[in-house]
C-alpha cells in the first residue's frame, strides 16, 4: 500500500521504528552519561575537600620538616593502602606551618626531604625545592603544592582529599611563585 | 578420516562458509610478496592471540581491587603453579606485540603500502598502534605496584594541563579525587573489555581490507601508483606472476610466527615476570618510579623539555604526530612506492628510530635524576682525598653531608644531574666556585642559606683541589696581577 505522499506503509513504519529507537537511546543516554561523569559531579556537588587531622602539634618540632600521613576523607572500603596519603609538614617557627603535598609539581612523583641540605628532591626528573617549597631547580614550573592548614585543639588539620596536579584550579592548593 | 570429512560436510552444509574460507585462503597474491619482509603483521596477530589466552588465564586469579591486586599478583608469582610463567608470557608478550607492530609499521611505510587504494588499511593500522600502546599502558597499571601508582600520577599530571577542563579529566581518569580503588577498576574495564574490543574490531577491518584489496605488491623503483590505472595493473600482476596465498606464501608467516612465539616462551622462561615492585602504598616514598620499556622515551623527553615548552609539547605533540600519520596517505597517496627512490621516507624512519632509541637508552640510565642515596651510600674515591689538607677534607665532608654527591659525580660515581666535578677547579676560579655554591644558577639550587661561612670555605677549598696533577687550577688573572704588584713580580705557582 502506498500513501498519497508516495511513501510506502512499510517504509513509514520502518522510519517510525528507527525514530522510537532513537528516542529510547536518547533517554538511556542521560543516565549512562550521568553515571560516567559521577567522579566529576560528585566532587563538584558535595566537594571533595575536607579538614583532615595530621596529628598532635608535638609531632612537628619547631624548625623541622616531618613526614605525616592521613587517610583520605573520600574513601571506599576496597581502596586498601592507596587511600593513605603522605605529606610534608614544616613547622616554620613554632607558630606557623607549611604543609606540602608529597607530589612533585612537575609530574606528581613523591618528593623526599633532605634536612642536611634543606632541599626537597624528586627521584623522577630531578626537580628540587627549597625548604619553603619554592622551586630550586629542575623541570617543575612552580613550587610545591601547599595545603591550607588550621590548628584546632592542639592538633594540626589540613584541607585535603584531591590529588594535587599542575593544572588544578581547586582551592585546596595554595600557589607558590617559582623562585626567580 | 572419513568420519572427519563427513562431519565437515555436515557442518558446511549448515554454515555455508567453506567456499569463502577456501577462496580467501587460495586467493592469488603477487609472487614476490611471499617474502620474509611480509611476516611481521601475522606475527603480531599470533602474539595477540597469545595475549588473549594468557590474559584470560591471569584473570582467573587476579583481583582488580586496589586493596588486593598486589597480593593477588604475589600469589600468582609464588603460590599458583606456574602463575609466574603465565605472568611472564603476558608481560613479555606485551613488549613483543608493541615491537612487532612498530616493525610492521616501518615495513609497510617503507614499501609504500599506505598508498592508493590501501589508505584506510593504513589509517586503521595507526589506530591499531594506538590501541596496542593503550593496552601496554593500561596493562602496566593493572600490575598495581609502586610504578603503576606513580605512573598514574604522571598520567594525571599530564592530563591536568589541558586548558580549562584538565582537572575534570583528572577526576574522570582516576574515577575520583585520588588514585584509589575506582582508578584500578576503570583501568581493568579498559584493559579487559573496551580496548581489546576495539583491537579485535580494528584487526577484523584491517584483515578484511588486506584480503579484499590484495596484499601490497613488492615495490619496484619506477613503477608508480596512479589512481586511474593501479587496480588494473595490480590484477594483471597477480594474474601474470601470482600464486595462491595458501600454500604459496603462508609457510613463511607460519615459520616466523613459530619463531616469535618460541622466543617469547624462552624470554618469559629466562627473564621471568615483570615485578610487581613494592606495594602501591603512597606513604612509602622511598621509591624511584619508572615506566615500562616502551614508554621510557617519553620519560626522557619529559625531563629534557624546558619548563616553558613542556605543556604545549605534551598537549600538541601527540596530536600533531597522530595527525601526521593519519594524513600521510592523503598527502602522498600516489607515486613512487619503492624506498630506494624515497630518501625522505628512509630518513624519517631513521630519524624516528634513532631519536626514540636514544631517548629510551637515556631513560635506562636517568642521568637527570639525583641519585637519592649517593650522599650516604657512595664514598668519595680515595684519589680525591689523598694528600689533602684538613680544611679540604672538611670540605669533602660537607660535599657528602649536604647531598652535593646526589647530583654531582666524582670518579664517575654519584649523580649525573649536574656536571662531574673531577676537574672542576680547572673550569671555575675560587670566586666563581663561591658564587656558584651560594647563589646556585644554571639549574643548581642556591646553597647560601644552607651552608655556614665555615662550611662554604671548606667546601670551596675541597672543590679547588679537584684538578688533575700537573694542571694548575683556573685563576682570576686580575688577582694574579694584583698579587704580583704586591710581591714585586714573583709569580705564584702554587695551586
Amino acid at each position: 500500500m502506498t500513501l498519497p505522499t508516495g511513501i510506502s506503509r512499510r517504509a513509514l513504519l520502518t522510519k517510525l521504528g528507527i525514530f522510537f529507537n532513537s528516542v529510547v537511546a536518547l533517554i538511556l543516554t542521560v543516565p549512562v552519561v550521568r553515571y560516567l561523569l559521577s567522579p566529576i559531579t560528585r566532587g563538584r556537588k558535595d566537594g571533595y575537600d575536607a579538614w583532615v587531622p595530621l596529628g598532635n602539634l608535638e609531632q612537628f618540632p619547631s624548625g623541622e620538616t616531618r613526614l605525616a600521613t592521613y587517610r583520605n576523607p573520600v574513601v571506599n572500603s576496597w581502596d586498601g593502602d592507596t587511600a593513605d596519603i603522605a605529606c610534608w609538614v614544616r613547622n616554620v617557627d613554632g607558630a606557623s606551618f607549611q604543609v606540602f603535598a608529597i607530589n612533585c609539581a612537575h609530574l606528581g612523583c613523591p618528593v623526599r626531604w633532605f634536612p642536611q641540605s634543606n632541599l626537597f628532591m624528586c627521584p623522577c626528573h630531578g626537580g628540587a625545592y627549597y625548604q619553603d617549597g619554592a622551586r630550586a631547580s629542575g623541570p617543575p614550573e612552580r613550587g610545591l603544592f601547599e595545603y591550607h592548614y588550621k590548628i584546632d585543639g592542639g592538633k594540626l588539620f589540613i584541607r585535603a582529599s584531591e590529588m594535587p596536579t599542575p593544572g588544578q584550579a581547586s582551592n585546596i592548593v595554595r600557589g607558590i611563585q617559582p623562585c626567580a | 578420516m572419513r568420519l572427519i570429512s563427513s562431519i565437515g560436510e555436515w557442518l558446511d552444509e549448515r554454515l555455508q562458509i567453506g567456499s569463502t574460507i577456501r577462496e580467501t585462503a587460495e586467493h592469488e597474491v603477487p609472487r614476490k610478496t611471499a617474502s620474509w619482509f611480509y611476516v611481521f603483521g601475522s606475527a603480531a596477530f599470533a602474539v595477540f592471540i597469545m595475549q588473549i589466552v594468557t590474559g584470560i588465564l591471569l584473570a582467573l586469579i587476579y583481583v582488580p581491587s586496589a586493596g588486593q591486586a598486589w597480593s593477588s599478583l604475589q600469589a600468582l608469582n609464588h603460590d599458583v603453579a606456574l602463575g609466574w610463567y603465565i605472568r611472564a608470557l603476558h608481560g613479555w608478550g606485551s613488549d613483543f606485540m608493541v615491537a612487532l607492530v612498530l616493525i610492521h609499521m616501518i615495513q609497510v611505510f617503507l614499501f609504500g603500502a599506505y598508498k592508493y587504494p590501501r589508505e584506510l588499511t593504513w589509517i586503521v593500522g595507526v589506530f591499531l598502534l594506538l590501541v596496542t600502546l593503550g593496552m601496554a599502558f593500561t596493562g602496566q597499571v593493572l600490575r598495581f605496584d609502586q610504578d603503576a601508582y606513580w605512573g598514574l600520577g604522571i598520567g594525571a599530571s599530564i592530563a591536568s594541563r589541558v586548558p580549562l577542563i584538565g582537572p575534570l579529566i583528572v577526576n574522570l581518569l582516576l574515577g575520583g579525587p585520588i588514585i584509589a580503588g575506582a582508578t584500578l577498576s576503570r583501568f581493568f574495564a579498559l584493559h579487559v573489555f573496551v580496548i581489546p574490543g576495539l583491537l579485535i574490531a580494528f584487526i577484523g577491518v584491517h584483515l578484511l581490507m588486506v584480503v579484499k584489496l590484495g596484499i601490497n605488491e613488492w615495490p619496484m623503483p619506477g613503477r608508480l601508483v596512479r589512481k586511474a590505472t593501479y587496480i588494473k595493473e595490480y590484477h594483471e600482476l597477480t594474474k601474470k606472476d601470482g600464486m595462491p596465498f595458501v600454500p604459496g606464501a603462508i609457510w613463511k608467516d607460519l615459520f616466523f610466527s613459530a619463531l616469535i612465539l618460541f622466543s617469547l616462551a624462552f624470554f618469559a622462561y629466562h627473564f621471568g615476570p615483570f615485578g610487581p615492585s613494592g606495594p602501591p602504598d603512597p606513604t612509602i616514598i622511598q621509591t624511584v618510579p619508572r615506566p615500562d620499556f616502551f614508554f621510557l622515551w617519553l620519560y626522557a623527553i619529559l625531563s629534557y623539555l624546558p619548563a616553558s615548552m613542556e605543556t604545549p609539547a605534551l598537549l600538541i605533540g601527540p596530536v600533531v604526530g597522530i595527525l601526521a600519520l593519519l594524513l600521510l596517505p592523503f598527502l602522498s597517496g600516489e607515486g613512487e612506492k619503492s624506498w630506494r627512490r624515497r630518501p625522505l621516507a628512509v630518513l624519517t624512519v631513521l630519524l624516528a628510530v634513532v631519536a626514540l632509541g636514544t631517548f629510551t637508552h637515556l631513560a635506562q640510565h636517568t642521568p637527570w635524576s639525583p641519585v637519592m642515596d649517593a650522599w650516604s651510600g657512595i664514598p668519595i674515591p680515595n684519589q680525591f682525598l689523598k694528600n689533602r689538607t684538613a680544611l679540604e677534607r672538611q670540605g669533602a665532608l660537607v660535599f657528602q653531608v649536604k647531598q652535593c654527591h646526589n647530583c654531582h659525580s666524582l670518579g664517575n660515581e654519584g649523580g649525573k644531574r649536574g656536571p662531574a666535578l673531577d676537574s672542576v677547579a680547572l673550569r671555575l676560579t675560587q670566586d666563581q666556585l663561591i658564587r656558584q655554591v651560594i647563589q646556585g644558577g644554571g639549574n643548581m639550587p642556591a646553597y647560601g642559606k644552607n651552608l655556614s661561612p665555615a662550611e662554604t670555605t671548606a667546601l670551596v677549598a675541597f672543590l679547588e683541589s679537584l684538578h688533575p696533577t700537573g694542571q694548575p687550577p683556573a685563576r682570576d688573572a686580575s688577582r694574579t696581577i694584583a698579587s704580583d704588584a704586591k710581591t714585586g713580580g714573583a709569580a705564584s705557582s702554587s695551586p
